[in-house]
């Protein structure tokens, strides 16, 4: 694993997990479907956990990996609730796009 | 640490008591637990202790503030039982995902590793998210929980980006390594370290409702239910701001010149634009919403202005602004249920049918105003004086503007109380419901006059 971190350099790997976090970014932003924000979520947590992994094996420390566990399982749960909630208002509204959900404003 | 471990077998006993069918015993069951876990909280006051190889650290500022969490949500507590009375099932599952957020809430002021302010803010959201959408068949609710459960986890992706990112420059994921690290090798840290504090600043302050980041809040406080709500703007927002002062205070403080400009930035930004969107509100609850991120510009301003002092004001400021506004939540949640609607209009004469709650929401709203004695003005007053002494100067008069502009609101419903006549009838409150009222307008009295005694840390 050290030498692979010696081979491609750290930069890379910040620079092709920066590039993810902000394709996720820039889906939550622009697209209207519930399910592909969440997808995008998900890219923006994953490119998280990349990055993580990385920085663990560039700095030799465990410590960012368990974190990486963390970040999975929270990852779950809130997609658990996210899944809920859009069955939720799937009933009511019959469509998950979320310019529906315009009720609430000033 | 007792009171995390008190809370979670608290909210354990509450699903227990939901599978047993005990519709009674389950709220007496909490409050009383609530208040065990409230004492067993201060048994840790003055001693320093640590524990899961020092990701969990408890002293006496996370004591000072679990202790407020605990007896705010115990507040709020006492209103559910008058809240959901029509209900006919035992309500195990809301009563307990309040208290898990609550737990959530502990975690946040006594972390001291990334990784447990992580899972703190996840526990804690997680369980909003439920609550923001457990009126279930009402479309605002499922509205808000969505928009809520969105810009939260939104936000949760930057304060992780942000969180790798100075793991990577750092290599510790310990607030104290950190610090010791940044102190040291101040010339080695990359450019990327920088970036990481300014996302997990806005990670937080998406969390917490700060400019501007603020959007999604009016729409989750009015769409969902009025209880929640309260405990949105209580609860969620003291963990927040308490999270917040703990990360900068031992892990950025010395690294200060990366940060300080934003966060006055984005101060300055939350206090104009909760006041003067609050101007043109008509409803109660996206009123409080606003007000509430304007407090959040102000308690903000004790982090900028980090110093000594700065601990006891934000506790001083958080008591202050979550017995107020549950004051407020509790006459909205009476008068919603009587009249269907929370419209400032609905308020109009309501100190000639109900004097009682009249009086108790304009000292709320007085109090929030910063009128001089009640609880508000002492709070602010310790504030600015902190960031006075680190010569913020224009800072606390660009406040002190911001505070006469949210006056004209809060006068309002005032207002609509006093001058203004409606023609509804009398709202029959319960004589408990008076007596919450009374006790919550006399502590934001007490706080007013002698508000030394929340100034110990």
């Amino acid at each position: 694993m050290e030498q692979t971190i010696n081979i491609i350099p750290i930069q890379y790997y910040m620079l092709l997990c920066t590039l993810l976090f902000v394709i996720g970014v820039a889906g939550v932003l622009i697209k209207r479907n519930a399910l592909v924000i969440f997808m995008s979520i998900e890219i923006m947590l994953n490119s998280v956990n990349l990055l993580l992994v990385a920085f663990s094996v560039y700095h030799n420390d465990p410590a960012g990996q368990i974190f990486v566990f963390f970040v999975m399982i929270v990852a779950a749960a809130e997609v658990a609730v996210g899944l809920a909630l859009v069955v939720m208002v799937y009933r009511h509204t019959h469509s998950i796009d979320i310019d529906f959900l315009n009720k609430l404003k000033w | 640490m007792g009171a995390l471990i008190s809370t979670v077998v608290l909210g354990m006993i509450t699903m227990l008591l939901g599978v047993m069918e005990k519709k009674k015993w389950i709220l007496p069951v909490v409050i009383i637990g609530l208040i065990i876990s409230f004492g067993i909280n201060f048994t840790e006051w003055n001693k320093y202790h640590h524990y899961f190889n020092e990701m969990m650290i408890v002293d006496n500022f996370s004591v000072a503030f679990n202790g407020v969490l605990i007896f705010t949500s115990a507040l709020v507590f006492m209103f559910s039982g008058n809240y959901y009375r029509s209900v006919d099932r035992p309500l195990e599952d809301i009563y307990s995902l309040m208290i898990f957020a609550l737990s959530g809430a502990i975690v946040m002021t006594s972390f001291s590793n990334l990784v447990m302010l992580f899972l703190g803010i996840e526990i804690l959201s997680i369980s909003m998210y439920i609550l923001a959408g457990s009126k279930k068949f009402d479309l605002a609710s499922n509205e808000a929980a969505m928009k809520y459960f969105l810009t939260g986890s939104f936000a949760t992706g930057f304060l992780l980006f942000g969180i790798a990112l100075i793991y990577g420059s750092t290599g510790s994921f310990n607030l104290h390594e950190i610090a010791a690290y940044t102190t040291q090798n101040k010339e080695l840290l990359p450019a990327y370290f920088s970036v990481g504090i300014i996302l997990v600043m806005i990670g937080l302050s998406f969390k917490l409702a700060v400019a501007p980041f603020h959007f999604w809040a009016p729409d989750v406080y009015h769409g969902s239910p009025t209880l929640i709500t309260a405990y949105m703007a209580t609860v969620v927002k003291i963990a927040g701001i308490a999270a917040f002062y703990k990360l900068f205070d031992i892990c950025f403080s010395n690294v200060s010149g990366i940060w300080v400009k934003t966060l006055l930035i984005f101060s300055v930004a939350t206090i104009f634009v909760g006041n003067l969107a609050g101007l043109y509100q008509n409803n109660m609850k996206r009123l409080l919403a606003y007000s509430s991120i304007a407090h959040a510009g102000y308690m903000i301003m004790g982090i900028v202005a980090i110093n000594k002092t700065s601990a006891g004001a934000l506790l001083l400021y958080s008591v202050s602004y979550s017995i107020v506004t549950i004051a407020a939540f509790g006459v909205i949640i009476l008068v919603r249920e009587i009249r269907q609607n929370d419209d400032i209009e609905t308020f109009n004469g309501l100190a000639r049918t109900n004097p009682y709650m009249a009086f108790t929401l304009t000292i709320a709203m007085l109090s929030l105003t910063g009128i001089p004695p009640l609880a508000g003005f002492a709070a602010k007053y310790y504030i600015f004086t902190s960031a006075m002494e680190n010569g913020y100067l224009w800072l606390v008069i660009l406040a002190l503007i911001g505070s006469a502009i949210s006056a004209v609101y809060y006068f309002k419903v005032i207002i609509a109380m006093y001058m203004k006549s409606g023609n509804w009838p009398a709202i029959p409150g319960t004589r408990i419901y008076r007596i919450q009222l009374v006790a919550l307008t006399v502590l934001t009295l007490i706080l007013g006059l002698v508000p030394s005694l929340l100034l110990i840390i």
